[in-house]
């Protein structure tokens, strides 16, 4: 397993946002996400990549225990995150908040990655962005920005929360693709999404999660149908 | 002439207080940290410069270049040690212990020192000048500070826009957590960055002695300059706080061919319209 999670627990006061979650994600692997609006999905992304510490359990990357690991070590360490609300850094151009990412992520000279930056920069659309200030951007670019610069640290895991919100047909179709394209080249992908016919397009397994709790595993189709899940989104007394 | 000398000496003089400038608004600019005692590691690094000359027996400039590598270190240690617990989402512990830094190193130096004026001596190139033509003449050391403060800001520019580190120390000032999920380790680039500022501030100690006199206790009064040029210029824009620098040499020069008096008041007169009139300074680098 690449990604062992064990009775995670995280509670802000009275609000529990991991209730003992147990969670694993194999090599190679696209997982999708889903629940509603504050059911914890990204306190999960967060408690992953080490912006917020546990209450108790633990997390494991490759069997190595990174519990307590600091966020920059869990990046060195394979993980990648994009974040929901675009993050850029507004004042560096679209080139270089991917190098940042590239050469402190990845570890790498500006020199060596360079080649790294502009694929990534091809891969995700925004080559033709590249010297524009990041902070000049549309909405739908800052979310390609946000995968660039997770992919520019060359994770193992990659955990892309929220990307294809907004989006239009033709573009959601081509972030898929995208996204089918980067787990075929051997990217553990991790992915929360309400968008869920994009979701489904590219995930083999699906976890639902609602109160900081799992409520659903498997299939997608069949945790999509299942009846816990269908209570949460439709109200349905089943 | 005496108009054109004015502004020509008032413009050097700019100079000299860019150069005291540059270090506070690149510690700012990266990590939102106010020096406080700003002033008074100029004057550290004045006398560790007049330790070199006097004790060492090294040629001035290579006294300088020792200087500034003892006070890169220093900045480093400093930074890692101490300063980096200060920071957070409260700025008040750095602007504490800054003060309090100040007021040990007075008193460490004043214990060091003793409370005489020193001079860094530049040897025959202390009076030498450089004939304009028409009566006109500019000293060689006030040349010798402009420049520096050119190439240090030349050097910083480049650093800051064209070299991986600079964009860290970009990346972190922008949004410091965001940061470190790119992997950059934030306490590392504080700590490259203020000593960097350490080494601008040796730059600047050896033209705050060589241009006048100094004493342990300057520190403060050299330290109201420096926020006032950084400020005038507007913040996060070296070559705005070379402007700053320059404007408030001017003001001062202007000033004391109307009275002696108005020498430092009409820096601070300058200084507060610009303060009314454009808070964010002269030349902001961002509008945010």
């Amino acid at each position: 397993m690449l990604l062992e999670i064990r009775n995670l627990r995280r509670a802000f006061g009275a609000v529990v946002v991991a209730d003992d979650i147990m969670l694993d994600v194999a090599e190679g692997e696209a997982l999708g996400i889903i629940g509603p609006n504050g059911a914890g999905k990204s306190s999960l992304f967060n408690l992953i990549a080490g912006r917020l510490a546990p209450d108790a359990g633990t997390i494991r990357l490759d069997s190595t225990d990174i519990t307590r690991m600091p966020a920059r070590k869990r990046v060195h360490a394979g993980i990648g995150r994009s974040f929901q609300i675009p993050q850029p850094f507004e004042h560096m151009t679209t080139y270089e908040n991917v190098s940042v990412a590239a050469c402190f992520g990845a570890g790498g000279s500006e020199r060596a990655e360079q080649a790294h930056v502009v694929d990534v920069l091809y891969r995700t659309g925004l080559l033709s962005k590249a010297n524009l200030p990041a902070g000049a951007l549309s909405l739908l670019e800052r979310k390609r920005l946000e995968m660039a610069r997770a992919l520019a640290t060359k994770p193992r895991l990659l955990l892309l929360d929220e990307i294809a919100g907004g989006l239009t047909d033709a573009e959601c179709a081509s972030l898929i693709a995208t996204i089918r394209e980067v787990n075929a080249s051997g990217t553990t992908i991790v992915w929360i999404e309400h968008v869920t016919h994009a979701l489904l397009a590219v995930v083999t397994r699906l976890v639902a999660i609602d109160f900081g709790k799992v409520i659903g595993e498997g299939d997608p189709q069949a945790v999509m149908e299942s009846d816990a899940v269908r209570r949460v989104y439709l109200g349905i007394e089943a | 002439m005496i108009v054109l000398d004015t502004i020509l000496q008032g413009v050097l003089l700019g100079g000299l207080y860019a150069l005291f400038a540059t270090g506070l608004s690149l510690i700012f600019g990266v990590m939102r940290l106010v020096n406080l005692a700003h002033g008074d590691f100029m004057v550290v690094g004045a006398f560790a410069v007049l330790i070199g000359v006097d004790a060492l027996g090294l040629p001035i400039l290579l006294a300088a270049v020792v200087a500034g590598v003892v006070m890169f270190g220093l900045g480093y240690l400093l930074q890692s040690l101490l300063l980096n617990r200060t920071l957070g989402k409260d700025i008040l512990p750095p602007l504490l212990v800054t003060f309090g830094l100040s007021i040990i190193l007075q008193n460490g130096m004043l214990e060091a020192f003793s409370a005489d004026t020193q001079r860094l001596d530049f040897g025959a190139l202390s009076s030498a000048s450089v004939p304009l033509g028409g009566g006109l003449a500019v000293g060689v050391i006030p040349l010798m500070t402009f420049a520096s403060a050119v190439l240090v800001i030349l050097f910083l520019n480049w650093l800051f826009y064209r070299t991986e580190l600079g964009r860290a120390f970009r990346a972190t000032s922008d949004k410091p957590e965001i940061a470190q999920l790119m992997g950059i380790d934030n306490n590392r680039i504080f700590a490259l960055a203020m000593a960097l500022a350490l080494v601008v501030v040796a730059i600047a100690g050896l033209y705050l002695g060589a241009r006048a006199t100094f004493d342990p206790l300057i520190g403060p009064s050299r330290l109201i300059f420096a926020f006032e040029a950084v400020i005038i210029g507007g913040l996060g824009s070296f070559w705005g706080t070379l402007a700053g620098g320059v404007i408030l040499g001017l003001a001062q020069t202007v000033g004391a061919q109307i009275s002696p008096e108005w020498q430092t008041l009409a820096g601070h007169v300058v200084f507060l319209v610009v303060l009314v009139l454009r808070p964010r300074g002269l030349f902001p680098r961002h509008v945010d």
